[in-house]
């Protein structure tokens, strides 16, 4: 039935052509007959490029460490014909940029790449390196279709490899023809992004690149698609809050029996909610919660395939406001208080090492709070401005948990008489002056606000006239509000 | 008669190449015709839901211990039932399912149907139109064995692989026979590569025509290889008894299985998707 819709569909595009071409005599052609036409050319690179900028690679960002100047071409080295791409990749201490990455645009409007379903290239290496990604859809204007094939083995010989279309149906007009970003060789193996120092034995390399082109190979078979990794979650939102559906990758059977799995951009898919009134879902996967109450469920479809992994929402209505506290003003120093005037200007993001941690402050109604995602370890600093909190007896806090297994340790820490945070990188405990009082709240009731109370005990009890900091560790998503010193 | 033209024509191939032992790798010109024996002496079209028809198809059942050769010969992992999980038809359609699941000591169960006793027939033509499962370690067949293995143990009583097909080759089929001098590792094979497509995406015709001095081999309406006692003699190894000897000349029976695993097409990986289903619309004999 497929063919045969398409089949239908060509046929309608050339009457209506024809059409148009019949009139030609009476009116010009319209915009959009022209835009029907985009050139469906195949080739991106053979011997020269094709139908690219006049400046066909254009270099990652070098504020974000991409070598502008590793890419030319070779008339030494070609798999086919008399040229190559040659990739000079730097290693690690390379002043002009420590990693490779460019992209090939279309010089024209895009082109119609819906008869192709892969895109195929040839490459080899100098030794046997590993392109980090390869993909198409990027054009460093609208990025609407990236698709990425990552971690690419290549060999010392030239090797053909694959990259499929999701879903070429969605490619009318593509300008990113072509991505590549690769980094140093990883000599002894030991490549760890958390450790930056693994990197610098690594050495530069070279990566010769040919024939690329979009093929119709006919011998690609989807094997899987998913969304949010396959996973089927089950998650309660407040109304007029949004969530993106991430971890969407489409998995394709080579006529080389090889398995070969690809991210997708949410754009290929196309998204459904089981009930728009709970919650829709947009070409971008960003379920936005519209009702007040109800479930749905949210699932996608990837051409003809089914993605594995859903999202089911049930709507929790508006979100609440964290209550008013009622200590009197004259014996509270706030940190984060619409009800107070606070003391110091708090920073939630101290951009501590290792941290995953995204916080930010929102805003309903004028309430402001502070939001807490996939926290490791974070902290709320007031260290440029210590609070004396020698007269005060408890911290406050409100926070708001997703679920009821959520736990938060807090340490609250008095950074001493010199005024410096103080840590034992090792172990994570207060040297120096430091000291620290730690809490960890769990059993909290989710999805509602729960209003504690800390007492400045333990090594505080002696010491807390330059508060300085309260770290936080675990969570991993919690909100909070209303923190303040105070005393009854 | 039509048959002679082919054979005058692929001989005259090899007469050019002559010297370069590359006959069966002729070019198939645009005048050869594909078959040539259009008699239906049976079909099987797969219209009842249920088992396969009984006054056609029997089962080999078990992993080959019962018969002395546990793994079939092969190592194969799977054990063959008569269940409809592994066989049925349905909807028009012969379905063979391989499964992971632990069955009576192996890991895998299958199916593997054959008319012996029940069709037998020697020379004609023999077509099915299947669809192929997919992954490493799916192993596929559609063959015929003669009837006289019990007298003449295999491989003097011959085996014509019709097509055979290993799910990590999704675009390639081969067709084989195998006899003295000419079996396993080096029966005589050829493959075909489908262009633009796979197997195990849609329906293809899987045929032999086979006469007293020539087997030919072609899906869809492409011939692809032909096998006669020349090649059989000129191929064989000779450390055996009748080295290259021309076998093809009794009565054979229909087998349709799918293995797992197995020296041919190695275990299944972490890629294997299981149940893996062979399809097959029909089987069709001429003469």
């Amino acid at each position: 039935m497929k063919n045969i819709n398409y089949k239908i569909g060509r046929t309608t595009i050339v009457l209506g052509l024809l059409l148009i071409f019949n009139l030609g005599c009476e009116r010009d052609l319209t915009d959009e007959a022209v835009l029907a036409t985009f050139p469906t050319t195949a080739e991106i690179y053979t011997d020269n490029p094709v139908g690219l900028t006049d400046e066909f690679f254009i270099s990652f960002d070098p504020a974000v460490g991409a070598n502008p100047e590793a890419f030319g071409t070779d008339d030494n080295e070609s798999y086919e014909g008399t040229s190559s791409i040659r990739i000079d990749v730097p290693g690690p201490n390379d002043p002009n940029g420590t990693f490779a990455g460019c992209i090939f645009r279309d010089r024209g409007e895009g082109r119609n790449l819906t008869g192709y379903d892969a895109l195929t290239f040839w490459a080899k290496g100098s030794t046997t390196g590993v392109l980090g990604e390869v993909g198409f859809g990027v054009d460093f204007l609208e990025n609407k279709f990236p698709v990425n094939r990552a971690n690419i083995q290549l060999s010392t010989d030239w090797r053909k490899y694959v990259i499929p279309i999701p879903n070429p149906e969605k490619l009318v007009q593509e300008r990113g023809m072509f991505l590549i970003a690769v980094g140093s060789f990883d000599v002894l193996g030991n490549d760890d992004p958390a450790l930056a120092d693994s990197f610098s034995d690594n050495s530069g390399w070279i990566v010769w690149l040919d024939e690329i082109k979009f093929e119709r190979l006919g011998t690609t078979l989807t094997v899987n698609a998913e969304i949010l990794d396959g996973q089927n979650l089950v998650q309660e939102s407040f109304s007029n809050t949004t969530t993106t559906i991430t971890g969407l990758s489409q998995t394709v059977n080579l006529a080389t029996g090889e398995n070969v799995t690809v991210g997708v951009a949410p754009t290929y898919f196309d998204f459904n909610s089981s009930n728009p009134a709970v919650a829709t879902v947009d070409e971008n996967g960003v379920v936005n919660v519209v009702g007040q109450s109800g479930t749905t469920t949210i699932t996608a479809v990837l051409g003809n395939n089914q993605a594995q992994g859903s999202l089911e929402i049930t709507a929790l209505g508006d979100f609440p406001l964290a209550p008013v506290p009622d200590d009197p003003a004259a014996n509270v120093l706030s940190i984060f208080s619409d009800s107070y005037t606070d003391v110091v200007d708090a920073n939630f993001t101290p951009g501590f090492g290792g941290s995953t941690t995204q916080a930010s402050v929102l805003s309903i109604g004028g309430e402001e709070f502070v939001t807490y995602e996939n926290n490791n370890f974070t902290g709320i600093m007031f260290d440029n401005n210590p609070i004396d909190g020698s007269a005060m007896s408890f911290l406050h806090v409100d926070i708001f948990a997703p679920d009821a297994s959520t736990q938060v340790e807090f340490q609250i820490r008095d950074i001493g008489s010199n005024q410096e945070i103080e840590t034992n990188e090792f172990t994570g405990f207060p040297t120096g002056d430091d000291v620290d009082y730690r809490v960890t709240l769990n059993g909290l009731t989710p999805n509602e606000w729960n209003s504690i109370d800390i007492p400045l005990v333990g090594n505080l009890t002696t010491q807390r006239n330059n508060l300085g900091a309260i770290i936080l560790v675990g969570g991993p998503s919690f909100i909070l509000d209303n923190i303040y010193f105070f005393t009854e | 008669m039509k048959q002679m033209k082919i054979l005058k024509s692929i001989l005259a191939c090899a007469v050019l190449l002559a010297g370069t032992l590359l006959i069966t790798n002729c070019e198939v010109d645009e005048t050869q015709t594909v078959t040539n024996f259009e008699n239906l002496v049976m079909a099987d079209e797969f219209d009842v839901d249920g088992a396969p028809d009984p006054t056609l198809w029997t089962y080999d059942i078990g992993d080959g211990s019962a018969e002395g050769i546990p793994g079939w010969g092969n190592n194969e992992l799977q054990y063959y039932t008569d269940r409809p999980e592994n066989v049925k038809v349905e909807n028009g359609l012969l379905v063979i399912t391989a499964r992971e699941e632990a069955f009576d000591g192996s890991s895998y169960t299958s199916a593997r149907i054959t008319t012996q006793n029940l069709f037998e027939q020697q020379y004609g033509r023999f077509e099915a139109r299947i669809r192929m499962p997919l992954g490493k370690g799916i192993w596929p067949a559609f063959w015929l064995l003669g009837n006289d293995c019990d007298i003449n143990p295999w491989p003097q009583c011959g085996e014509i692989d019709v097509m055979e097909y290993l799910g990590d080759a999704p675009t390639i089929v081969f067709g084989s026979a195998h006899g003295p001098g000419y079996n396993a590792g080096d029966s005589i094979s050829k493959e075909y590569e489908l262009e633009n497509d796979r197997f195990d995406t849609g329906f293809h015709v899987f045929g032999i025509e086979w006469g007293p001095d020539y087997i030919n081999y072609y899906v869809d309406d492409e011939l692809y290889q032909q096998i006669t006692p020349e090649t059989t003699a000129e191929e064989a190894v000779d450390n055996v008894p009748n080295p290259g000897e021309w076998v093809f000349n009794r009565p054979f029976y229909i087998i349709l299985n799918i293995a797992v695993g197995g020296n041919l097409p190695g275990a299944p990986n972490e890629d294997t998707q299981f149940p893996q289903r062979m399809y097959v619309d029909y089987v069709r004999v001429y003469n």
